[in-house]
């Protein structure tokens, strides 16, 4: 059989997309092998690196990753901690141990900690193989949180969202006067005075559409002054 | 909904913000789509913002009920399909699905919209039976005042089957021009009161947080056919004709999309 690559570097595909033929090349994340072929099982970009072929996805849902700082929404509480709902076709569990730094008695009753509906930042700190799912909140700026309201984006524009060193967030945030915490899994968390809270989640939203564009930035910081007569500086993270 | 959420949205309500940035007595945009389905005698598709709902009519021809051998028969059946909304689930209508199907009835039933006298064929034995199917394609708030929006569409669309010799639905041929007996257009607001304020069009996290609500089906002379009040707070007589009032002048908005 012949060796070919069918799909370009930095290419869209679709799943199911031929992108190499021939035994030489290796599946990465985000492709398979059928026979002597490599296909794409997501809409993604292809990225061939030398022999290697991945993936990088561009729509879907959020699939956990280590050291991941994401919202989670308590749907359990289980006997030794609670089940998360993470946004993701898994859930995650956050035990005891790592719930809180607090001295929880033995048979203590765990929805005074974090009840039903409850929100929470945490950070995911094992994944397994088979998709078992723990998280933590301990580490800075875990935590519960109270109030506000809950916005779901895709998981593959959050970065756009917090920007270069959280430069865009950062810019929301100082605009709009709105406290921000966005997870990695799409789940975005606002509290504010409720104008305000209008303004952020449409410069979310916005970001959400634009985000393949370039300059976004400027566009961004012309329209928060636009909208909230707060200049605010572009350029930088906090510092 | 946890309480501190829920909190937050009466917050933004009380001081007259939607999580939107509407204005409290303002609907989002509506559109009606006519004839979106081949088989069905009349369909509409409904959509208030985010939210999507489509309608049929099946006109088939039937036994009248007893107690009514010289009326047509109508019926109104909702489903609230579980691709709208994470929390519907397929089987026998729940709780939210029966309201929808029977306060978009009320309206249309009670408003006496459709003519039954003249959906005879032969008295006491065979009538027409219009039946209206009502299904969810996403929910993002306010599905009552879309579902009641879409019934009536459909059955501004519908036109009668024709019959055969026998007097069975010819569904093979092609249908009839001849419309519906439509006499009149009711359309159905629903009023939600938070604190001193009142709101129309509710998103979802706000029917969530909602303490009273009242549904006002209107006709187009502003002439009131139908209510259903929901949510454990009770309401005066002054608040129930305040939300009247402004359901009957938020109907037309509704009915300009027709």
């Amino acid at each position: 059989m012949k060796e070919e690559l069918h799909a370009q570097d930095k290419s869209i595909v679709i799943p199911g997309e031929a992108l190499a033929t021939g035994m030489s090349f290796l599946p990465g994340p985000g492709t398979y092998r059928e026979q002597e072929t490599i296909l794409a099982q997501r809409l993604g970009m292809v990225s061939v690196e030398g022999k290697v072929i991945k993936l990088v996805a561009l729509s879907g849902k959020y699939l956990p990753k280590m050291k991941d700082k994401i919202i989670g929404r308590v749907i359990d509480v289980l006997l030794t901690g609670w089940r998360l709902d993470i946004n993701s076709p898994y859930s995650a569990v956050m035990t005891l141990k790592d719930a809180t730094s607090e001295f929880i008695p033995r048979g203590a009753n765990l929805t005074q900690y974090y009840n039903l509906g409850d929100y929470v930042v945490c950070q995911i700190v094992n994944v397994t193989s088979q998709k078992l799912i723990d998280v933590s909140m301990k580490g800075p700026g875990l935590r519960k949180l109270r109030g506000g309201r809950v916005i779901e984006v895709s998981p593959f524009k959050v970065p756009r969202i917090i920007g270069k060193d959280g430069s865009m967030v950062t810019m929301i945030k100082q605009a709009t006067g709105c406290d921000i915490v966005v997870g990695q899994n799409g789940w975005i968390w606002l509290d504010g005075e409720p104008e305000k809270e209008v303004i952020a989640v449409n410069a979310i939203k916005k970001i959400e559409v634009e985000a393949h564009l370039g300059g976004l930035t400027n566009r961004m910081s012309e329209w928060l002054e636009q909208q909230t007569g707060v200049k605010v500086q572009p350029a930088g993270g906090p510092q | 909904m946890n309480q501190e959420l829920k909190q937050h949205v009466l917050k933004a309500l009380s001081k007259n913000v939607r999580y939107d940035g509407r204005k409290c007595l303002e609907y989002r945009q509506v559109s009606v789509e006519y004839g979106i389905s081949e088989s069905a005698e009349g369909s509409a598709r409904v959509k208030i913002g985010g939210t999507e709902v489509i309608a049929g009519v099946k006109v088939e021809t039937a036994t009248p009920y007893p107690d009514t051998p010289n009326q047509g028969n109508l019926m109104v059946n909702a489903e609230l399909l579980p691709l709208s909304n994470p929390k519907f689930e397929t089987g026998p209508p729940g709780e939210q699905a029966t309201e929808v199907a029977r306060v978009a009835d009320r309206a249309i039933r009670e408003s006496k919209a459709i003519d039954v006298h003249k959906l005879v064929l032969k008295p006491g034995e065979r009538v027409w039976a219009i039946n209206i199917d009502i299904c969810s394609i996403n929910d993002e708030g306010n599905l009552q005042d879309a579902a009641t929006l879409a019934a009536l569409a459909a059955l501004k669309d519908a036109r009668f089957p024709k019959l055969t010799e026998h007097g069975e639905v010819d569904y093979d041929s092609e249908k009839t021009n001849e419309k519906l007996p439509l006499a009149r257009e009711p359309v159905e607001v629903t009023v939600i009161k938070v604190g001193e304020h009142y709101f129309v069009d509710a998103l979802s996290d706000e029917e969530k947080a909602i303490e009273a609500r009242l549904t006002v089906g209107v006709t187009e002379k502003g002439t009131v056919c139908a209510m259903q009040k929901g949510g454990d707070a009770p309401l005066s007589v002054d608040e129930i004709d305040k939300m009247i009032e402004i359901a009957q002048k938020l109907a037309p908005t509704l009915r300009k999309a027709l």
